[in-house]
């Protein structure tokens, strides 16, 4: 019985550790479907690509702590949740039972409907686009998001040729604002990158990429990170509402009270956004995972972390903070020029995000900003004689 | 291959052989010492690898760079001038020896 967690991703690792931490001592099984222990999934776009992590730099503890911990890693695929009788069937017709069951399924990568596109999620994955990367010369990266935008620059830093292709008319364009797209535009062009927005793909041949637009690029090799998609299937089939993401209330929990969801695969009341949001990123697996671990050991509150993300492009660090959700109104603090700014949102007057480039600090007064509420006018953010940091 | 020891707030000693190029926050994870968390994997995001460094050793120690400057300030345990994030002190030969105390807490 006890707790079982399905999915070894950072979520569902951090859900067991938290437990043990909260003083659970019951059984925990988590079950993951890749035949490694649980590692973090941010350095394979960055530093392993360039061959400065190893997977051992990644994983999150060694293979010893969950035996001292009293974790059970199972390797396998969960082929359905059955709530009645409380069980988990793994793809081996193997049940496990659980007295409360974590969905921490992750997210899976959209595909393209063309052969030889690689993928980056896992470490399989990164390996194989890291040994590819050694011998190719022509690299083309369709989606300027994220994680296209880091293997664009891993690529780069490796002397290949790289081109990005984006839909939209600017970089990032789901998180960020247009200043902050149009200042990673002009760093990978600088770093030798042809970027090209508004572009549709129409077709991947061997060692081509063509686009609509008549035109076409060698490759060989080509990477798509183009978003993802919540593995909501077992939820769903187990009769529990799903939306953008398994559907749960301000505790993680689903209507059935035993079972929880979790991290990039559920959708969560989110007070930052005044909606429901589905997140994918570290910090939400993360404070997720412990905020369901204490609703376990019967210690919970309402979820209400701040939001934040980061990414790495070359020497350029973008951390964010909140959900620039419905936002009217943009200051910047800082120059580009300087390639050290901030980026502040505001909602009807009120601060609602942070985007800061180079700016760490920044960043950590934004954080304890918008998670008390506090005040501050656009005119005191974009004031750099104001300190951000007195006023958090 | 250089040796660490990482001292808990209890006294709780372990000396453990770190590769040159990690990390000290790695040797620690990677090796079960307590005390050290790195919820961000060494990302320098989070300030739950905070150790404090024993003086002698901090001539030694890279200046502290800009983000982790930032995020000492944020650290769960008092902020000392010997603080460090042990995901940004990677070994090197020199740090043979090197001790390291991790605070009562870091979340």
């Amino acid at each position: 019985m006890g707790v079982v967690i399905i999915g070894g991703g950072q979520a569902g690792f951090q859900t067991a550790a938290s437990l043990r931490l909260e003083g659970f001592e019951e059984r925990i099984t988590l079950i993951g479907d890749e035949p490694h222990v649980p590692y973090q999934r941010p350095p394979l776009s960055k530093g392993f690509l360039l061959g400065k992590q190893e997977q051992r730099h990644a994983e999150l503890r060694p293979a010893a702590f969950y035996e001292t911990q009293r974790i059970t890693l199972v390797t396998a695929r969960v082929a359905a949740i059955d709530r009645t009788s409380r069980r988990v069937k793994l793809d081996s017709g193997e049940h496990i039972e659980y007295d409360t069951l974590v969905l921490a399924t992750g997210a899976r990568n959209r595909m393209l409907p063309y052969e030889g596109v690689c993928y980056l999620r896992t470490l399989g994955e990164a390996t194989e686009i890291r040994q590819r990367l050694a011998a190719a010369q022509d690299v083309v990266v369709i989606g300027g998001g994220f994680i296209g935008l880091e293997v664009a620059a891993a690529a780069r830093t490796l002397s290949k040729q790289v081109t990005v292709i984006e839909g939209q008319p600017r970089l990032m364009a789901r998180v960020v604002a247009p200043v902050v797209s149009e200042y990673f535009r002009g760093q990978h062009e600088n770093k030798g990158v042809d970027v090209l927005l508004n572009a549709t793909l129409y077709g991947i041949r061997e060692r081509e990429v063509l686009l609509r637009e008549r035109t076409s690029r060698p490759a060989d090799l080509v990477i798509a990170g183009i978003g993802v998609e919540p593995n909501v299937e077992l939820a769903r089939d187990a009769g529990l509402p799903v939306g953008n993401g398994i559907t749960v209330d301000e505790y993680l929990r689903t209507p059935d009270e035993r079972i929880f969801a979790i991290g990039d695969c559920a959708e969560c009341p989110n007070p930052f956004a005044q909606m429901c949001v589905r997140l994918e990123s570290v910090q939400n697996a993360v404070d997720q995972a412990t905020s369901a671990a204490k609703a376990i050991v019967g210690r919970g509150a309402p979820y209400a972390a701040v939001p934040w993300f980061w990414t790495d492009q070359y020497d350029i660090h973008l951390q964010m903070a909140g959900l620039p959700v419905g936002f009217d109104q943009i200051v910047t603090r800082g120059e580009p020029e300087s390639r050290k700014f901030s980026v502040f949102y505001f909602r009807i007057g009120k601060l609602c995000a942070v985007d800061s480039i180079n700016r760490p600090a920044d960043h950590l007064a934004a954080r304890k900003l918008i998670g008390a509420h506090t005040a501050l006018s656009p005119d005191q953010a974009s004031d750099e004689s104001f300190d951000l940091k007195t006023a958090s | 291959m250089p040796k660490i020891t990482y001292i808990s707030h209890t006294g709780t000693t372990r000396t453990i052989d770190v590769p040159v190029g990690d990390t000290v926050m790695e040797g620690a994870v990677q090796n079960g010492v307590d005390g050290i968390v790195a919820e961000c994997g060494g990302n320098c995001q989070c300030a739950t690898c905070h150790v404090y460094v024993e003086e002698k050793f901090l001539p030694l120690l890279d200046p502290i760079g800009e983000d982790q400057d930032a995020m000492l300030d944020t650290t769960a345990s008092p902020r000392k001038s010997n603080s460090r994030l042990s995901c940004q002190i990677h070994v090197k030969a020199e740090l043979d020896g090197l001790v390291v105390h991790t605070p009562p807490t870091q979340q």
